[in-house]
């Protein structure tokens, strides 16, 4: 499971104000804290307070601030074609970064797919197109099948893959989460090898009450249906531990009896 | 014209390292010091990724003879049984063994019952007429094994042994000492996966690091559960170069100890008249133990019948080309 911590983002007072007074400490600090909860992967987004024309610049020092402490991979989050290629940049230059993310549109796809060929680049491929989030399963399976296909035009290798069916609040569409784990089963079926299947869990339970719960009892569910990356809270240990636990059940991991720890003493 | 696509497995982990014995550079006095593990790909499949080290053939000697032994096994190896440090040095000079490994048979309260001091006295004897790494294997009775090896380690101290065996029952006292005279460890599990992993994660709880370890999953014979090793062995490997740390150790095999017990290897020709050579016959048992073991993913053979040594040594170099 490839676990993309979410916490290195702008719309975190800490972060916030770590981004307003230009001081990477707490940055670095949340850097090194998600690594050593589990996550493999740092998601890094500038967030909104941040006026537009500033926010390459911020992603910029952002990566270059977590660089200082890890080479793991970074998410560079960003719906930009510009302020994506500064972050994968500054990220490439020591370590692997994924893009996070792309949207279906062809033109888009296009040249997003070309960003990530030029720099070895995983990308997340949201089930998402002109005409907004698809909503049914076959909707989402079309565009991840575009996807797919414009991954292998551009030479990108389906290992650098991820298609993310796209999970709504439940309290907006309580028949979304449902079709969100059918279509995870079936992006699975899409290539050989099969791309990964990723989602942004927290944001099942926005405006909800019991968030946690929420997040953990979809998380192993949707780990069930075939989905191998999440970007979540990883110092939420109880939803740490379900994955942890989840990936044993399915015998991803050899079970022993101290097997949570040894999945940390692992990394 | 490419008749088929080769299927090439992708792995994204490794086989940990581990250093058998240390030279004069290192505090010891071996002059020849061994690396084991390290394979990033399932074994002697080298189109699929790298295997540096070849399997390790070490023989087996004891600090009493074996009088058990079956006649074949103490015919080939002669008067030098008798004798501990000579027996090892046979093993390495004539055989061409790799490593020793020192069972300390006559420690156990049932044998000879003997001190930690004369287990140590062995350890240095057998130190003194060899420069290969030594194998220390206690009599696998806990108390005893207790007061015992803390003693044979510092004899040995600075010489990179590998010392056996820690369950997960019965650890501190071998890590606390292996940590303390900068040797390596064997992790013992029953035929139990699951076991073996939390040795390794007790093991490394205690600060030990982990490429100073080799994991010893119990040897099953040819026709004695044979199937259930490689299954262990095999499943353990897989999980290892998918990136399980705690299982990414280098394996132990104690091949001629479990071949010798087969009656089909023991049994003598006016038992079994119909079963061939019985000189031969267990020689055969220990080989295909051994050969069968190696598919698995196994990193060191300890081995008893020099014939079947320098046998395994011919298929170890087949199979490394």
């Amino acid at each position: 499971m490839n676990v993309i911590g979410e916490r290195i983002n702008g719309m975190f007072t800490v972060i916030g104000d770590a981004i307003s007074a230009k001081d990477p400490g707490p940055v670095r600090d949340m850097a090194i804290k998600q690594l050593e909860h589990g996550a493999n992967t740092l998601d890094i987004n500038v967030g909104t307070r941040v006026p537009k024309d500033e926010r390459a610049e911020v992603m910029r020092w952002l990566v270059e601030s977590v660089r200082e402490v890890t080479d793991a991979p970074l998410a560079i989050d960003n719906p930009a074609l510009s302020t994506m290629r500064v972050g994968i940049e500054a990220a490439t230059k020591k370590g692997p970064a994924i893009i996070n993310s792309t949207t279906g549109q062809e033109d888009k796809l296009a040249s997003f797919m070309a960003l990530a060929h030029e720099f070895s680049a995983g990308i997340i491929c949201l089930a998402i197109d002109e005409n907004g989030v698809a909503a049914s399963t076959d909707a989402k399976l079309e565009i991840g099948m575009r996807s797919v296909g414009a991954a292998m035009d551009a030479g990108v290798p389906l290992e650098q893959v991820y298609l993310d069916p796209i999970i709504l609040p439940v309290n907006c569409d309580q028949a979304a989460p449902g079709i969100v784990l059918e279509t995870i089963s079936q992006f699975g079926m899409l290539s050989d090898p099969a791309p990964h299947i990723v989602i942004g869990l927290s944001n099942l339970s926005q405006g909800a009450s019991e968030r946690p719960l929420i997040n953990r009892t979809f998380l192993v569910m949707a780990i069930a249906a075939g989905l191998d990356a999440s970007i979540h809270d990883p110092l939420d240990t109880g939803l740490m531990n379900e994955m942890i636990t989840a990936e044993m059940l399915l015998n991803k991991s050899i079970y022993s009896n101290s097997y949570l720890k040894a999945h940390l003493q692992s990394l | 014209m490419k008749l088929m696509e080769t299927a090439v497995e992708k792995w994204s982990g490794a086989i940990q390292e581990v250093t058998l014995g240390a030279g004069a550079d290192a505090g010891g006095t071996r002059t020849s010091t061994i690396k084991v593990g390290g394979a990033a790909a399932l074994p002697f499949m080298d189109f699929e990724g790298v295997t540096p080290n070849a399997p390790v053939v070490a023989m087996e000697v004891w600090d009493c003879e074996p009088t058990d032994w079956p006649a074949p096994l103490r015919e080939a190896l002669g008067d030098v049984v008798k004798d501990p440090a000579e027996w090892a040095r046979t093993c390495v000079e004539e055989y061409g063994a790799d490593a020793i490994c020192l069972k300390l048979a006559n420690t156990h309260p049932d044998e000879g019952n003997t001190s930690p001091q004369e287990a140590a006295a062995v350890v240095k004897a057998v130190l003194a007429a060899t420069s290969v790494p030594l194998i220390i294997w206690g009599c696998e009775n806990d108390e005893k094994d207790n007061d015992v090896m803390p003693v044979c380690s510092q004899a040995a101290a600075g010489e990179r042994c590998l010392l056996g065996a820690v369950t997960e029952d019965n650890y501190k006292t071998l890590v606390a000492a292996c940590q303390a005279d900068g040797h390596s460890l064997i992790g013992l599990s029953p035929i139990d996966i699951n076991i073996a992993k939390q040795v390794n994660i007790l093991v490394s709880e205690m600060g030990f690091p982990l490429d100073r370890m080799v994991m010893y999953q119990t040897t099953g014979a040819l026709g004695y559960g044979i199937e259930y090793t490689y299954s262990i062995q095999e499943r353990g490997r897989l999980a290892a170069l998918g990136a399980d740390k705690m299982m990414a150790l280098p394996v132990i095999c104690m091949v001629g100890q479990e071949a010798w017990r087969a009656k089909e290897a023991k049994a003598t020709a006016e038992e079994q008249p119909t079963w061939g050579n019985a000189d031969t016959r267990g020689v055969y048992w220990e080989l295909a133990t051994a050969a069968t073991l190696l598919q698995a993913g196994s990193d060191i053979m300890v081995m008893r019948h020099p014939d079947a040594v320098r046998a395994l040594k011919g298929v170890v170099g087949n199979l490394m080309k």
